[in-house]
């Protein structure tokens, strides 16, 4: 697992990336209302803004960690928004992506770096 | 909602009310609001606060607005001074009542909005925090045979929801006499409470007054009974919102009029053009006009037909291409107990018709959106 500055968290199976956020932003966000995904086989560049997230205070951009198409979305958190709170590291998903270089992993956080950047 | 005061504010100069400590202790997470380090919620989190309070009762501490008293030769006389800057009725209030109302200025704008009451040989009032110290001055500047008194030395709470009088009937059984809007003397912990039945969620519920140095073990008290938890601001926007009320500085401010804001309720027919008590106050010319002849432009409801909220400075549309501009969200966000997004706004007056598709522009894309009637949810005052 890979950590972005951004506060998501990445799951690396060879060339597919899926994607979420961490326990430590859902708690800070607050309770999420709203989601709003890209759509499948949209082309994203790294730090693109791709995905809205609203709580009940403010609206965050989701961006994407990495360049390549999205092949999958998880239309579980459309439907039913708290399970971003909920379940963050699992059932909270927000996409996969087919990533089409794989070279800026190398700058993203493991868990111990994650956990310390957010003390 | 509080993000860019954050920003502008270090938390080191902020004030803190006398119970501070005690939000700390449970949890609540504190942020810069019109001046003070206030929580803007607890560990539950806006959404469970906010259900709580409707289907409990819910503690607010709102010790950071403005307690003033106002003092003269009489409550008439009191009034009628008042009463040059108000278009409310004072004189009008009976003893034990209290009553919503509004400072204007020259142009016909809202300076303020408050409560007022009738205590007898003075008058109480309650305002916003963030205004506190502009309407102070501007009573004791326009005022000349009154005294005003910001009183500094008080905690105000308010005990909000269906179970609010239950639970205070423990402190003092008198509390059951009171209907919505009356105000009253009331021995809480031997000390004198002024205790209003009123508050600022739509639900049922209690605004008190007590000694700052009796706020702690009164809401120690209060926080024993398992149907009572503490509330934070942002619980507290979501629930007036819900009832449809309006918040200072968001959606009524210094250009906005009382008639505009659909606060004409408020306005009773005595001083308006014609009434026995027509007598000059600031923006007169502009309120009596708008009455007679219609505002420009009318606050109502918006309900999004989607799930995304219309957040505050949404600008709305009276077409899907985004081609007519016809006004703008003020307040806007996620309503827990509507299960939806809620938001008002105001638009052009032609376009204010319940019931009517207009468009919010939301990142980019024009989403439909209806104008309906407020609340969102249902007023359960005890009248």
């Amino acid at each position: 697992m890979k950590y972005t500055e951004e506060h998501e968290w990445l799951l690396i199976e060879n060339d597919v990336v899926t994607v979420g956020i961490t326990e430590h932003a859902a708690e800070q966000l607050g309770d999420v209302v709203f989601v709003e995904l890209p759509e499948i086989g949209d082309l994203v560049s790294k730090d693109e803004s791709i995905c809205v997230i609203e709580s009940v205070k403010a609206a965050s951009d989701i961006l994407s960690p990495l360049d390549g198409k999205i092949i999958e979305i998880n239309e579980a958190i459309v439907e039913t928004p708290s399970l971003v709170n909920a379940d963050p590291n699992e059932a909270g998903w927000f996409f996969k992506i087919e990533v089409s270089d794989m070279a800026p992993v190398a700058e993203y956080m493991d868990e111990a770096a994650y956990l310390s950047f957010i003390k | 909602m509080e993000t860019s005061i954050l920003m502008e504010k270090n938390m080191s100069e902020l004030l803190w009310t006398p119970l501070h400590e005690l939000h700390v202790s449970n949890g609540g997470k504190m942020v810069p609001f019109a001046g003070y380090e206030m929580p803007v919620q607890y560990k539950d989190g806006v959404l469970k606060e906010h259900l709580h309070c409707r289907k409990k009762a819910g503690l607010f501490d709102v010790s950071h607005m403005g307690q003033v008293i106002i003092k003269g030769q009489s409550f008439a006389d009191i009034a009628h001074s008042l009463e040059t800057l108000t278009p409310i009725s004072v004189s009008t209030l009976k003893e034990g009542r209290q009553r919503y109302g509004f400072f204007t200025n020259a142009s016909g704008g809202i300076i303020d909005d408050l409560m007022l009451s009738n205590r007898g040989d003075y008058l109480f009032m309650v305002v916003n925090a963030a205004c506190k110290h502009i309407d102070v001055p501007h009573m004791i500047k326009n005022m000349p045979n009154v005294t005003v008194e910001l009183i500094e030395d008080r905690a105000l709470l308010a005990l909000q929801g269906p179970l609010a009088e239950k639970i205070l009937e423990n402190f003092n059984s008198a509390i059951k006499e009171m209907r919505f809007m009356d105000i009253a003397t009331i021995k809480v912990l031997g000390v004198d409470c002024w205790v209003a039945r009123s508050g600022y969620t739509g639900e049922d519920g209690f605004e008190i007054s007590i000694p700052s140095n009796k706020a702690i073990e009164f809401t120690e008290k209060l926080l024993k009974f398992e149907e009572v938890k503490l509330i934070g601001l942002g619980a507290r926007d979501s629930l007036r919102l819900e009832a449809g009320l309006c918040l200072y500085g968001h959606d009524i401010d210094c250009d906005t009029s009382p008639v505009e804001a659909g606060l004409l309720w408020a306005i009773q027919k005595l001083r308006r053009e014609d009434g026995i008590q027509s007598s000059e106050f600031l923006g007169k010319k502009r309120i009596l006009n708008e009455i007679k002849n219609g505002p420009d432009k009318k606050r109502v409801g918006v309900k999004p037909s989607g799930r995304a909220p219309m957040r505050e400075g949404t600008v709305l549309f009276a077409d899907s291409a985004g081609q007519q501009r016809i006004g703008k969200i003020t307040s806007g966000g996620f309503g827990p107990t509507f299960e939806g997004p809620v938001s008002m706004g105001y638009v052009d007056s032609k376009y204010a018709i319940t019931g009517g598709q207009i468009f919010g522009e939301v990142r980019g894309k024009f989403l439909p959106a209806t104008i309906v009637s407020l609340p969102f949810v249902k007023a359960n005052f005890k009248r």
